[in-house]
């Protein structure tokens, strides 16, 4: 029985294949209209970004321990070495390295923007990529079966009427963390963005206009959609059109990202954006310096940084998340990858944050401190973060935060965002 | 002043029972096509007239009884095509499932891979066997009613080894029950693997009974499985159930699994292994359960099945999605009196369904918001098109949030205009029906532009005025396309 439970656990992690970048086909919804910078001005200016890393990224790898040597016993072909050579980690406080693939956000940590949570994660033991996604994007580990996810929750808490695209999603889809009561707008960012839809042809749209000009709740919703689709239709075009005096970026993320940023300059209403990035669940041959998680990691730096650079003075009020459903064993397999685990670590970027350090509490890396024995420990739930930047960064006060996460377990030493 | 207070209460009688206010009926005209939306996926070319000529209540029969529709062989032989959809638990894990693993040899890590791989024919086969009766099928009722159940019964096709068993799940444990007895769907799913694993009863053992092993927590009793039976399949979450009651009916259900074992006989199927059962006796909802192993369990499916709480949940589920999103209290009544008196006869319940005078009330006529997965099947079969190629139908229906037979949470899809209708929808949809008409939506070699003509016919040219002045106006080219983006064709 033991036997088959490994068996099945382990053709659960292979069997969970994502895809790459979210980029697909365009669509656009709204919730109510109303200029939300009217009110609040402050606190309406204030934004935050959730990129989810889909399939478990190799915390260890992003943010290494070099200064424990368990970490060199424990990957004798995977660790990232140490040495301060371009082939080695970027230190960061003397103990803890960033990947070198990483080198375009270090300017970020060094300015103080950039600072990491390590040993973050949820509590509940799952190491299904199914369960553990769902648990933090409805934001109630243990029960799968929250109908909501805490981002459509946390556009229910604002304060002040909400206009159709204060929250953006990127991607052809409706992810978790967005359903639920409240309409969030969908917008994909890949090259085909702003290209038109049936509905654009002028006669079409003139035809579906009178048909869907009276007052009922399929014409409001068609309106609204409409309304959406043509402010947010505008601001790409205008971008790209900007953007093609330029060499186009060749990779997608980086793309996406510098469209995001312009997205969000041009559209001051946009407050909540969601998007996930897959290609993390490196089980066979994840590579060190070089290699898979490499390539991946470059790709997800060098778009952070694009977008940081692009978001330019509205990058005070924005804090971007960065976050995995699980962290990987500490160990590698005999493939050269690393299977399910358990902590991670969690990244938290923003103009105005205590960057510069590595928050939580580090429980090393010493097999009686590992979680059953393989894993990094979980000794900050992932809620007590996202918590913390709700209250000091979006000015929730507990009620509010309540409702986006009816329990938050609290942190063992107390998270400095702002 | 006494008269002044017998009117009052009269007033407040009429507002909340409606039912005793005589309703108006839908004219007969409509009849026919209220019954094809209703009760299967909206008209195809000719359903109106065919329905006209048996008359409306012999066609609301023959849709009850199923058996004596005749498939045709045309639909009967692509189905045959569909390799996985045929084959059952075992097979499906023996072909499809992960290597064996050999003692001694580390995992062929690529050669899982490869198999994974494989293994999503299964997914695309099984939506696409549902979707091609869906839309081909003149038994309409039974293939609404299988989208109904599996609603009910939601199982997640991309839970891991789900990927494996949904076909086999629908076809073995929902199908064959939709208008059965609700025991039998109840004792159906409760034995299917793709349900035990959905739910994780297979993990559901008895504490006392599991060595720890070094450094892994032990495992224990899981109450998913045990929560979801009452709170969503049987009583419904105020049905007077305790937190005290999840835990007796998990025990009960502990040993309740599937065999898993490499070489054994009936591998991968349903499995009670006693050895891994809580033996003692248990208190549920009120009643003692003796222990005695797998009979605990169909005691309590007895209890759950008999329950007032599980005819009212059921008969309100039926009554929403037949009639209207907040249905009329003494409708619900009604059906649950009919499901209590006959044991859960699920047909009975929908033939009194169907007689009752809110079903035929034209306040609720054309008023129901249409799924994306109703809209978009009752679409493609206003066209009277072929369909060869099911992969835009599966893309439209992702792109819409309703890919079929992968939602996650256990409650399954909703059916109400509250939870499919928003701005981001209504464009999709329109995009949809603007390429359908236009015969740019791949779902065959032909791709023939659809005929305003032929279309007016299929809904007998049942139109609302204000979306005939819409199409009236309109271009000549792009009427086809307004009738497949109206409101008609959004509501049912």
């Amino acid at each position: 029985m033991d036997m088959n439970r490994r068996q099945f656990l382990k053709y659960v992690a292979s069997m969970f294949v994502i895809s790459l970048w979210p980029l697909g086909l365009t669509g656009w919804a709204g919730g109510l209209d109303g200029d939300i910078l009217s009110t609040q001005p402050q606190l309406k200016r204030k934004k935050l970004i959730v990129l989810f890393q889909r399939g478990a990224v190799d915390g260890l790898s992003v943010v290494v321990p070099y200064g424990d040597g368990r970490y060199y016993d424990a990957r004798p072909t995977i660790a990232i070495p140490s040495g301060g050579n371009p082939d080695s980690v970027l230190d960061l406080n003397g103990y803890f390295g960033l990947h070198p693939a990483l080198e375009s956000i270090l300017p970020l940590w060094k300015n103080k923007t950039l600072g990491f949570v390590h040993a973050c994660g949820s509590p509940d033991p799952t190491r299904s990529h199914f369960d553990a996604q769902n648990f933090m994007e409805c934001g109630t580990p243990g029960n799968p079966s929250t109908p909501d996810g805490w981002m459509n929750r946390l556009l229910a808490v604002l304060p002040g009427a909400h206009s159709p695209t204060q929250a953006v999603s990127l991607g052809p889809i409706m992810p978790r963390i967005f359903q639920g009561k409240m309409n969030v707008a969908n917008v994909a960012l890949g090259k085909n963005a702003a290209h038109a839809m049936p509905i654009d042809r002028p006669m079409v749209e003139s035809a579906f206009d009178e048909l869907y000009k009276g007052d009922d709740p399929l014409a409001q919703a068609y309106l609204q959609g409409q309304k959406a689709r043509k402010q947010l239709l505008s601001d790409l075009q205008q971008h790209m059109a900007m953007a093609d005096n330029g060499a186009p970026s060749p990779d997608g993320f980086v793309d996406s990202a510098h469209r995001l940023a312009q997205l969000m300059r041009e559209d001051p209403n946009i407050q909540l954006v969601f998007l996930d990035l897959g290609g993390w669940d490196t089980h066979v041959n994840q590579g060190s310096v070089k290699g898979q998680l490499a390539n991946h990691l470059k790709s997800l730096g060098d778009g952070l940084g694009a977008l940081v650079q692009g978001l330019g003075d509205i990058y005070p009020d924005t804090v971007i998340l960065v976050m995995s459903e699980f962290g990987r064993t500490v160990h590698e397999n005999g493939d050269g990858g690393t299977d399910h685990g358990h902590g991670n670590a969690m990244w938290v970027m923003g103009g105005s944050t205590q960057g510069g350090q590595i928050q939580g509490h580090w429980p090393g890396l010493d097999t009686s401190a590992l979680y059953e024995s393989r894993d990094l420990d979980v000794t900050t739930d992932f809620r007590a973060v996202i918590g913390a930047v709700l209250q000091q960064h979006m000015q929730l006060n507990d009620d509010q935060l309540s409702v986006v996460f009816p329990t938050i377990p609290q942190a063992q030493a107390p998270l400095k965002i702002i | 002043m006494k008269t002044f207070f017998l009117f009052i209460s009269i007033s407040v009688m009429i507002v909340t029972q409606p039912s005793l206010v005589l309703a108006e009926e839908i004219p007969s005209q409509l009849k026919a096509l209220h019954v094809l939306n209703r009760l299967g996926f909206g008209p195809a070319p000719g359903d109106i007239d065919r329905v006209n000529a048996m008359g409306v209540e012999n066609y609301i029969h023959q849709q009850l009884y199923p058996d004596t529709i005749a498939e045709p062989s045309s639909l009967t032989g692509e189905l045959n095509k569909l390799g996985t959809y045929s084959l059952d638990t075992s097979e499906l894990f023996e072909e499809y499932g992960p290597p064996p693993k050999v003692d001694g040899q580390k995992p062929d890590r690529a050669l899982i891979r490869a198999q994974s791989k494989k293994a999503r024919i299964i997914l695309h086969e099984a939506v696409q066997a549902r979707l091609m009766q869906a839309i081909e099928s003149p038994k309409q009722l039974q293939e609404l009613m299988v989208d109904f159940w599996y609603n009910h019964f939601n199982v997640y096709g991309q839970k891991e080894l789900d990927r494996l068993w949904v076909g086999d799940y629908e076809r073995e444990a929902i199908r064959p029950y939709v208008l059965g007895h609700f025991r039998d769907l109840l004792e159906a799913t409760a034995k299917h693997p793709a349900m035990l694993f959905y739910l994780d009863n297979w993990q559901n053992v008895n504490p006392n009974n599991v060595m720890k092993r070094h450094g892994k927590k032990s495992r224990g009793l899981n109450e998913n499985y045990a929560r979801e039976l009452m709170e969503l399949h049987t009583l419904g979450v105020n049905g007077g159930y305790t937190q005290d009651d999840v835990i007796a009916l998990a025990r009960i259900l502990t040993g309740w699994g599937f065999r898993h074992k490499a070489g054994s006989d009936g591998n991968y199927k349903f499995y009670f292994n006693e050895k891994l059962h809580d033996p003692s006796d248990k208190v549920f909802l009120g009643q003692t359960i003796h222990g005695s192993g797998e009979q605990e369990v169909e005691e309590a499916l007895d209890i759950l099945a008999k329950s007032p709480a599980t005819a009212k949940h059921i008969s309100f589920q039926l009554a929403q999605f037949f009639v209207a999103d907040d249905p009329d209290p003494a409708l619900v009544d009604w059906l649950s009196q009919e499901f209590e008196s006959t044991d859960g006869d699920i047909r009975a319940v929908l033939q009194t369904l169907f007689e009752s005078p809110q079903f035929w009330d034209v306040k609720n006529y054309g008023h129901k918001f249409k799924t994306p997965y109703q809209y978009v099947i009752s679409a493609v079969r206003a066209t009277g098109q072929a369909v060869t190629n099911y992969r835009p139908l599966f893309e439209m229906l992702r792109e819409l949030g309703m890919p079929t037979d992968e939602c996650q949470t256990p409650d399954g899809y909703k059916n109400t205009q509250e939870a499919w209708l928003n701005s981001d929808g209504m464009l999709r949809r329109i995009n949809f029906a603007t390429a359908l008409a236009f015969g740019r939506i791949k779902i065959n070699e032909e791709q023939l532009p659809v005929k305003y003509d032929d279309l007016a016919a299929v809904f007998d040219d049942q139109f609302s005025p204000s979306t005939m002045q819409a199409i009236q106006k309109a271009p000549a080219h792009l009427r086809a396309v307004l009738v497949l983006g109206s409101p008609e064709m959004m509501r049912k």
